[in-house]
């Protein structure tokens, strides 16, 4: 038996299911071990981890389609467990950032939403993942029929590029890590244009 | 390490100085890495002995001194300084050092001297971050004479009564207390006089965010970061932002130094 067909044979008998509290597992780890050992910026450690677990899940979740493509390893029922647990890392940094960062400081808060350009970034990919969370579910699928619901799961290629370029964009200079980060997210999304055109 | 015994000063602060642990392990110093956490995992590098600092521009006594010759004539204090990152997080930090002003007045300066710029070391083989070409090394800085004579600005050789570790710019590094900290800069090894504004490394690569001045500002608006308040570090996790205030809470001694100058565009 080839790889893929090991691999194959193996997610049949795989469920998805426990791959939602596995994916919790580095934010669980990752807060206990700031409550152990805060740092000197705990906040900052946090905000960042959160960060950059969704968008290495977010990552995860555009590698699905080509593995299966150029590998013949067809991992597609777990990807809405991998973009589900992405929505969530999101909405936790944002929580971070919100309460432990911000500190519902409200003025701040409008002038960091209105005026810097890396956080308007950030909450743009935010927006953009809401409704692909709200219809990652079947039902969804049945009432919105595969085509509007792959249009609106679209927004995923969007949200990637915008999650890398505000990582990009909130360091001082360029730097190596976001920016392959950012190629990742372009090259994943390249990959779906022709089929996007066609 | 020996203590360094530095004599206690007016212009301290009496709030409680950041753990130091937390004050050498979390820099800013791109000379070793962007990370908050490179500097102290890879300024052990550098040599810090022997050093040299050239004294030169519009000064009387111009030369490459060795620093033991110019530390012979300082008096070091212990200066307990609030210390404001333009990153919008800060410590309090109980340098030792001794005043700019008296190594500028054995310089010497002449009459049309109005600025004074610096320059860090230029070591790639040990400060590995230089050897990353998107970043104009060496990094410089610069001052404008009054700021530079002005009694709270320190030039740092210690910090917690020991000589300063690497990460924080040993052996030398510049400290003005009222402005964000990368107007700090580290590991001095050129010190010149000029008459035009001399440039200043964060400027040149962002105009828009950083200009020459740099005075910790609350009421500018900084394109990154909000500069209205800012995290104390080792506060822990569910701490509250402190206000900043005008000049880092030092507007009484420096505020006079920028009378009639429009701070919202000489920032």
């Amino acid at each position: 038996m080839s790889f893929s067909q090991t691999a194959n044979s193996a997610a049949r008998k795989v469920p998805a299911w426990p791959l939602y509290p596995i994916l919790l597992l580095p934010g669980l780890w990752l807060f206990w071990s700031v409550l152990q050992s805060p740092g000197p910026n705990p906040v900052e450690t946090l905000e960042h981890g959160l960060g950059e677990y969704a968008l290495k899940l977010l990552v995860l979740g555009l590698l699905v389609t080509p593995l299966r493509d150029l590998v013949g390893v067809n991992l597609i029922k777990y990807r809405r467990a991998i973009g589900l647990m992405a929505f969530f890392y999101v909405c936790a940094h944002l929580l971070v950032y919100l309460v432990l960062d911000n500190q519902f400081w409200w003025d701040a808060l409008v002038k960091d939403i209105t005026k810097r350009p890396y956080i308007i970034v950030g909450v743009l990919a935010f927006v953009i993942l809401i409704p692909l969370a709200i219809t990652s579910n079947n039902r969804a699928i049945r009432k919105l029929g595969p085509k509007r619901w792959r249009l609106i799961h679209y927004g995923a290629y969007l949200a990637v590029i915008l999650g890398a370029a505000h990582f990009v964009m909130l360091k001082r200079t360029w730097q190596t890590e976001p920016l392959v980060y950012l190629a990742i997210a372009l090259v994943l999304v390249a990959y779906r244009v022709p089929k996007l055109i066609r | 390490v020996a203590a360094m015994n530095a004599a206690k000063s007016k212009w301290s602060t009496t709030q409680e100085p950041t753990a130091y642990e937390d004050v050498i392990s979390y820099n800013n110093f791109y000379e070793f890495g962007t990370g908050k956490g490179d500097p102290a995992q890879h300024a052990h590098a550098l040599t810090t002995d022997p050093w040299s600092v050239e004294i030169g521009g519009l000064v009387n006594n111009p030369g490459n001194y060795a620093l033991e010759d110019i530390l012979k004539d300082m008096t070091l204090e212990e200066r307990i300084y609030r210390f404001r990152c333009v990153e919008a997080w800060a410590m309090v930090v109980p340098w030792v050092g001794f005043q700019l002003s008296d190594l500028i007045a054995k310089a010497d300066p002449q009459g049309n001297a109005k600025y004074v710029a610096f320059e860090t070391l230029m070591r790639p083989e040990e400060m590995h971050g230089q050897k990353n070409g998107s970043f104009p090394w060496p990094y410089v800085e610069g001052l404008r004479m009054d700021e530079a004579m002005h009694p709270l600005t320190l030039m740092a050789t210690g910090l917690y009564d020991e000589p300063l570790p690497n990460q924080n710019g040993a052996p030398l590094r510049l400290v003005v207390p009222w402005k964000y900290g990368f107007k700090s800069i580290k590991s001095i090894v050129k010190i010149t006089l000029t008459e035009t504004e001399p440039p200043a490394t964060w400027n040149l690569i962002n105009a828009r965010e950083y200009g020459f001045y740099s005075n910790v500002n609350p009421n500018v608006s900084h394109p990154r970061w909000s500069q209205a308040s800012h995290r104390v570090i080792g506060s822990g996790l569910f701490a509250s932002k402190e206000p900043t205030e005008m000049f880092n809470g030092y507007g009484d001694a420096v505020a006079g130094l920028y009378d009639g100058m429009d701070l919202s565009k000489n920032f």
